[in-house]
């Protein structure tokens, strides 16, 4: 373990510590394919400067997945950036991006767990990322929409197109985003919320 | 503790909110008293994670020791359970709307 001495460890600024009231935390994935806008969307809404996990792939990962191979032999890094939205004195939001690549699918079972639902933060330049995402997270039961980064050299699809593209139910939501936008990536948050409040409502019907 | 390769529960969630009970006491190691320098207020086990540039796995590890010696308190996050309350979802929405 490459320790660096405690002398020399930065810690959260002041202004970034949390008041001691806070009692408990949420947390949202943002998921996606490299270079998609994750990191920019979590620091578009982020109270901190996102800040980074780091996972090794290591022994746990294997097996999880059949694809991995022989080119697990080496240890890897994978970052996880995040950042935080104080709700209340006493609430947190978390939010993590994380990478959608089958191969990084051993860093979603602490990640998943518990999280509030997702967003899956799409890229009409490579769409093919999208698929294996949406049908990993509706076979873990991770309910999630789906937000679409507006690149300016991007083909623009109608959103039906793109919802009989990525093969998505009628009542998952689908909308555009400008990810560098504050306003824009909060109503994306807001357009998960508003889904998984339907969802409970609906629960509580039934 | 971790999540193991089955999914089973982790009791350290990466949005577990970390308190320190106590200063470090002289038999801390160094990285313990680095943590819990770090946790005087509330902070989430990621942001331990980032601060002192270790994976959650070996966060975890150290946070199990700092519990059994009662020298932090462990927050547990809320987990989403089959859905989750809606006055949670409400709660989140208005400081959604706040931003």
């Amino acid at each position: 373990m490459d320790f660096k001495g405690s002398d020399t460890i930065p810690g959260p600024r002041t202004e970034d510590h949390l008041p001691h009231t806070a009692q408990a935390a949420v947390k949202i994935v943002i998921v996606g394919g490299f270079g998609v806008g994750k990191t920019t969307m979590v620091g578009s809404v982020s109270e901190i400067r996102p800040l980074t996990t780091e996972e090794t792939m290591t022994q746990a990962g294997i097996g999880v997945d059949d694809n991995f191979g022989s080119e697990t032999k080496t240890a890897t890094t994978v970052a996880m950036d995040f950042g935080r939205i104080s709700i209340t004195d006493q609430l947190v939001l978390y939010l993590f991006g994380t990478p959608g690549q089958e191969r990084f699918w051993f860093l979603w079972n602490g990640l998943f767990e518990g999280a509030l639902g997702a967003v899956v933060l799409i890229d009409t330049r490579r769409l093919e990322v999208s698929f294996d995402v949406i049908g990993r997270l509706e076979e873990r039961g991770v309910p999630f929409v789906v937000a679409v980064n507006s690149f300016p050299d991007g083909p623009r699809y109608p959103i039906p197109e793109l919802r009989t593209a990525l093969d998505l139910a009628d009542e998952i939501p689908i909308i555009e985003c400008d990810a560098r936008r504050r306003a824009s990536s909060r109503d994306v948050l807001m357009t998960l919320l508003r889904f998984l409040h339907s969802l409970a409502r609906a629960k509580a019907r039934a | 503790m971790v999540a193991g390769p089955d999914g089973e529960r982790a009791d350290i969630d990466l949005v577990t909110l970390i308190v320190a009970r106590a200063d470090p006491p002289p038999s801390a190691t160094p990285e313990q008293a680095a943590m819990l320098r770090l946790c005087t207020a509330p902070i989430s086990v990621a942001e331990l994670s980032a601060y002192l540039s270790l994976p959650f796995s070996v966060v975890t590890v150290l946070l199990t020791e700092l519990l059994a010696a009662e020298l932090v308190q462990a927050r547990a996050p809320i987990v989403r359970q089959a859905l989750p309350d809606r006055s949670l979802l409400e709660a989140v929405m208005h400081g959604l709307q706040r931003l």
